[in-house]
């Protein structure tokens, strides 16, 4: 137990009470789960990126063992992507029917006792491909002679918008122009617990129970009834614990949905557990954005504006609900970023290759954003020979501009970007560090020091989504406030737990408003059958609106509690007040817990007229659903041994602002554990793909994930500039981390070598691409 | 990702290991700690009908020492390399190397055997045993005989162990007093397989040193344009050197592209910096 703290549990550093169980290895995944008669799926995937389904033969001895599309008729193929007449749709079964368009891509299940055996019968079925020609370049996809995906479309995009602010056009005369282009290739999402979900028929309840990997069980029960054609009432979606998702477990996937039907089909229990290779091979994908840029300045630097194309791979399918459509509004409309330009002309093609589908990744678009921005001003400082950090004075959104609309249409809210800036700058000892270049290292590596500031957008609710065309809304969260008849407390809330410790900051919020301790206070989530129906952890939402709704309805508990209290006080509300689990009034007390008990078990002690219960279900919206942007500034101080290309972090600072903070220290793991990713994108994390169509990384002997040695500890400051519009002025934390490392690393390969001019403009800057381009610079060549 | 049905067996010792691998028309492979081959089972890309367990035969965890050799049987691990928990011929190479491979969960597994016996151009320790001079030990249906490591892994993924063949260990001469030596090894991050790698082993009194290229596209192997001019420059120059490794290069892993060359540059550099004392 942690004593109550001075200033309440808000700020309080409490040891997350998620830990212990999963310290002991006695935390329950899906694949944890046993039941009897329980059998395995192993699914036959496309070996070819792309070509005509011809047939399936199923194995003689295993022909009720294997199932194709024809045999999972009832499965309907549910409409995804946003909602806009001009965004087409990719029509996409759970099991391919006439073609197949991705390597990896569901063929056929096959179900048996054991995975293994699964996957013996898996071998054993032929399949019959007639290959088309793969589109894999989302450039060339583009083009009038590229092979196209979908017959009836006339080219290859999903869809292509502009976002213009200004006039562009009025730069041609701009005394700097610099034009370059940007690459964030492909990824993964490698949680530590890949997806996995486990269906069965509850017979008793006459119901479908699904136990999945999810970060949203709410939604994905939606989602599942339309493609199933059951009513929602005949599904339970349960999502136990949940071993990260970083987004890569907010979709609809094939697999959950095959599953499920195999389950209403077969009546035993089925599951399907992933493994890192379909793990690799056809999970959500992610980044895979090119950039073409120009950026314009004056001869100090001020940025003027900024136009290009950006290309989003978004893969052969839009994932329910929403797609990949999002990649390309949000990278546009942050690539300003945080500066003051006035002028933006973006195009966007979100394009069809054929590759597995898209979906989103920790920092959604503003890696790619924010990597291309923060390089294009780095090598703006360049052109005109000023230090980068002087250019982003220059520039940075000033604290009293703020609200600041961006050129992006971003309503910046609050902060100090300047003082973000110039503490991590003072963080790295920049001057010692100049020094410490102009020396020389003696093993002959360079060393560099490079900056990347963001914002991450996070609160935003119904005005943002529904401007999103977003199929499914996520404009609130809620929260059931039930005080059982001892006074401890049950909080069921729609958000998910996916391991950022939410049982324990919904915990503080609710003692907070309660002035119980959070040990009293059980949260609970991931259960369609006990929980308010929510929208899941995504956007760095959780917080902002999980944590407000837990408040709005622990507040209304507490008032009906007050009125009790007061009641049983003998005296009016008005004078009563509550302090450490207890009603406290003129003549003395009464705790929570007789209080709960009058409510509960014993009526006749409510005053007249009072509802039994102590039971509050409460939804919550910040006032402002445009969204709040927390931000900071990231610096990456590199060694580089120049021949390798082997870069080494020496140093990882970051200057951050996410507005008042609930648990620090679990807000530091947010932010280290980001960067870790962060750190994945920059220098290891890629799937590439042959000209065939075939991935090339589909284990870890070849991607590469960054692991503790690769990952420093970083050194954070905090500051604290409370939102305006939520509670307690908290803003979101879970994805800034991921987004400024790639910009912010680059950026310092840049400074390593700026005396040869060598760039750094695609990720994963791998040994490889680094030495590359320090050879091109030294030699002369340009990048290609 | 789970194994093809495979039959497996736990032989009482080497002989019965050996008999074992001769069966007819079964595909049999030895699992020592299995780091590699269990991967490719599970993957289904190397299809086997019989594993025959050797990880646990104490005939192969045999170590003995003489004033001039030491012998590591072939089931020791690269964990027990690391913590010393085998006499160490090398002078704290071995357990230098050992300590770099993979990581440590590996490495409690895998065996020293295991690594020259799957010949990845990439692994440690075919290029570190060759540096060492060391010789495979074999014992098969003919017999026992000695191979030098060298001979003895013949390119990518291909040895000269014949059917019924066990690698029983491996003798390794002594390190004399005044042996220098260098390492170098480039990585994508750790833990993974070397892109380049590169040993330079100067045993002083006239022997010619060793320097060992691994992570080529065929095998780890030596260069002996960097030995013959190690050999004759007690002072050496850097841009003769690059010249000579270039040389060299074009013979150990012709096929290299710019990038590969630039590396294998690095680390045998680096290397004849460290055993040279010049880094």
């Amino acid at each position: 137990m942690v004593e109550h703290p001075a200033n309440g549990w808000i700020g309080a550093r409490l040891l997350r009470k998620e830990d212990a169980r999963h310290l002991m290895g006695s935390a329950s995944f899906v694949a944890d789960i046993r039941m009897a008669g329980l059998q395995d799926v192993a699914f036959v995937r496309s070996q070819m990126a792309h070509a005509k389904l011809r047939g399936v033969t199923k194995p003689d001895r295993h022909r009720k063992r294997v199932f194709t599309h024809a045999d999972l008729d009832t499965v309907q193929i549910v409409q995804a992507g946003p909602e806009l007449s001009n965004f087409r749709q990719s029509p996409y079964p759970a099991l391919a029917s006439d073609k197949v368009r991705y390597v990896g891509q569901m063929i056929a299940a096959c179900v048996a006792p054991t995975r293994a055996q699964a996957e013996d019968i898996a071998e054993a079925v032929t399949v019959d491909l007639e290959e088309l020609p793969a589109v894999v370049d989302v450039v060339a996809a583009t083009r009038p002679d590229s092979p196209r995906l979908f017959e009836a479309w006339p080219d290859n995009l999903y869809i292509k918008s502009t976002v213009t602010e200004g006039d562009v056009g009025s730069l041609a005369s701009a005394p700097v122009q610099v034009k370059r282009q940007f690459k964030m290739n492909r990824q993964a999402t490698v949680h530590l617990e890949g997806r996995g979900a486990l269906a069965f028929w509850d017979a008793r309840l006459n119901e479908l129970v699904i136990y999945l990997s999810t970060q949203g069980a709410h939604v994905m029960r939606h989602g599942l009834a339309m493609a199933l054609g059951l009513p929602e009432n005949q599904i339970r979606v349960i999502a136990p614990d949940v071993g990260g998702g970083f987004g890569g477990k907010n979709r609809l996937m094939p697999e959950e949905i095959a599953v499920a039907a195999l389950a209403l089909k077969l009546g035993h229990p089925v599951r399907w557990i992933e493994d890192r290779r379909e793990h690799l091979l056809a999970s959500v994908h992610a980044r895979d954005h090119y950039y073409d840029l120009t950026i314009w300045a004056d001869r100090e630097g001020l940025l003027l504006g900024l136009a290009g194309d950006v290309f989003i791979d978004s893969g052969a399918y839009s994932l329910w609900p929403t797609g990949s459509f999002m990649e390309a509004s949000m990278a546009a409309r942050n690539l300003p970023g945080p500066y003051q330009m006035k002028h933006l002309r973006v195009n966007t093609f979100t394009v069809a290759t054929n590759k597995a589908p898209m979906g989103p990744y920790r920092g959604v678009a503003r890696p790619g954003a924010c990597f291309a921005i923060e390089r294009a001003v780095d090598e703006v400082a360049r052109e005109i020979g000023r230090d980068p950090v002087d250019v982003r004075r220059l520039n940075l959104v000033a604290s009293h501009q703020l609200p600041y609309r961006t050129a992006g249409g971003l309503l910046l809210d609050t902060g100090d970007y300047h003082a973000s800036l110039e503490t991590v700058v003072n963080m790295v000892d920049l001057p010692a560090l100049r020094k410490r270049q102009a020396a020389g290292e003696p093993d002959g590596r360079a060393i560099g020091v490079g900056f990347a500031f963001y914002t991450e957008q996070s609160g935003h609710g119904a005005a943002e989504w529904t401007k999103r065309k977003s199929r499914v809304v996520p404009g609130y969260e809620s929260a059931t406030a039930r005080m059982l008849p001892d006074g401890s407390v049950l909080m069921l809330v729609g958000i998910q737990n996916h391991g950022q410790g939410l049982e324990t900051t919904l915990s503080q919020i609710a003692a907070q408003e309660l002035t119980l301790d959070p040990a009293a206070i059980s949260v609970r989530y991931g259960d369609t059958a006990t929980g308010p129906f929510g929208f899941g952890t995504f956007a760095s939402r959780s917080i902002v609106f999980a944590g407000g709704a837990v408040a709005k309805a622990s507040r209304e508990l507490l008032e009906k509690a007050c009125r009790i209290g007061a009641h049983l006080l003998q005296t009016d509300v008005a004078n009563v007040r509550a302090e450490h689990g207890a009603i406290h009034g003129p003549n003395g007390k009464v705790t929570l817990a007789e209080i709960a008990r009058a409510a509960n078990i014993r009526q006749e002690l409510l005053p007249m007229g009072e509802q039994p219960l102590l039971e509050v279900t409460a939804t919550y919206e910040p006032g402002d659903s445009g969204g709040v942007f927390s931000y900071g500034t990231h610096a990456a101080v590199v060694a580089v041994d120049p021949e390798t290309g082997k870069v080494e972090i020496l140093d990882y600072a970051v200057a951050e602002d996410c507005g008042t903070l609930v648990n620090p220290m679990i807000v530091d793991g947010q932010i280290q554990g980001g960067i870790a990713q962060g750190i994945g994108t920059a220098l290891y994390e890629e799937i590439p793909y042959d000209d065939q169509g075939q991935p090339l990384a589909t284990t870890f002997g070849d991607y590469m994930v960054p692991c503790a040695p690769e990952v420093p500890t970083v050194r954070i400051a905090h500051s604290v500039t409370p939102a305006l519009c939520t509670e307690y002025g908290v803003k979101g934390v879970g994805e800034g981390g991921a987004i400024a490392p790639p910009a912010a690393i680059a950026n310092a390969l840049r400074d390593a070598f700026s005396s040869i001019g060598a760039t750094f403009n695609e990720t994963p800057l791998t040994p490889r691409r680094v030495s590359d381009a320090v050879d091109r610079a030294r030699n002369g060549r340009p990048t290609p | 990702m789970k194994a093809a049905p495979f039959d497996y067996i736990r032989p009482q010792g080497v002989a019965e290991a050996i008999a074992a691998l001769q069966q007819e028309n079964k595909t049999v492979s030895l699992l020592a700690g299995g780091q590699s081959l269990l991967v490719l089972l599970s993957l289904r890309m190397a299809p086997v009908d019989l594993l025959v367990d050797i990880s646990r035969l104490e005939e192969l965890k045999a170590v003995s020492e003489t004033p001039t050799h030491v012998f590591i049987g072939a089931a020791t691990t690269h964990a027990m390399i690391e913590d010393g928990a085998v006499p160490d011929p090398s002078r704290g190479l071995m357990p230098r190397v050992a300590s770099a491979i993979a990581y440590r969960a590996i490495r409690n597994h895998g065996t020293i055997g295991g690594s020259v016996a799957l010949a990845d151009p990439a692994a440690d320790w075919p290029a570190c045993l060759m540096a060492l001079d060391a010789q495979a030990v074999l014992l098969g249906p003919a017999g026992d005989r000695r191979e030098a490591v060298t001979d003895f892994v013949q390119g990518m993924y291909t040895t000269s162990l014949e059917q019924g063949e066990i690698i029983l260990g491996f003798d390794i001469p002594r390190l004399p007093a005044g042996t220098r030596y260098g390492v170098a090894k480039v990585t994508r991050k750790s833990g993974a397989f070397a892109s380049s790698m590169a040993f330079v082993v100067e045993r002083g009194e006239g022997a010619p040193p060793s320097v060992i290229l691994g992570a080529t596209a065929n095998r780890a192997q030596p260069m002996p344009a960097v030995v013959a001019y190690l050999s004759q420059h007690a002072e050496i120059d850097e841009a003769d050197m690059r010249a000579v490794i270039g040389a060299d290069l074009n013979i150990v892993d012709p096929e290299a592209d710019a990038y590969q060359r630039r590396t294998h540059t690095a680390t045998v550099l680096r290397a004849i910096r460290e055993a040279r004392g010049q880094c």
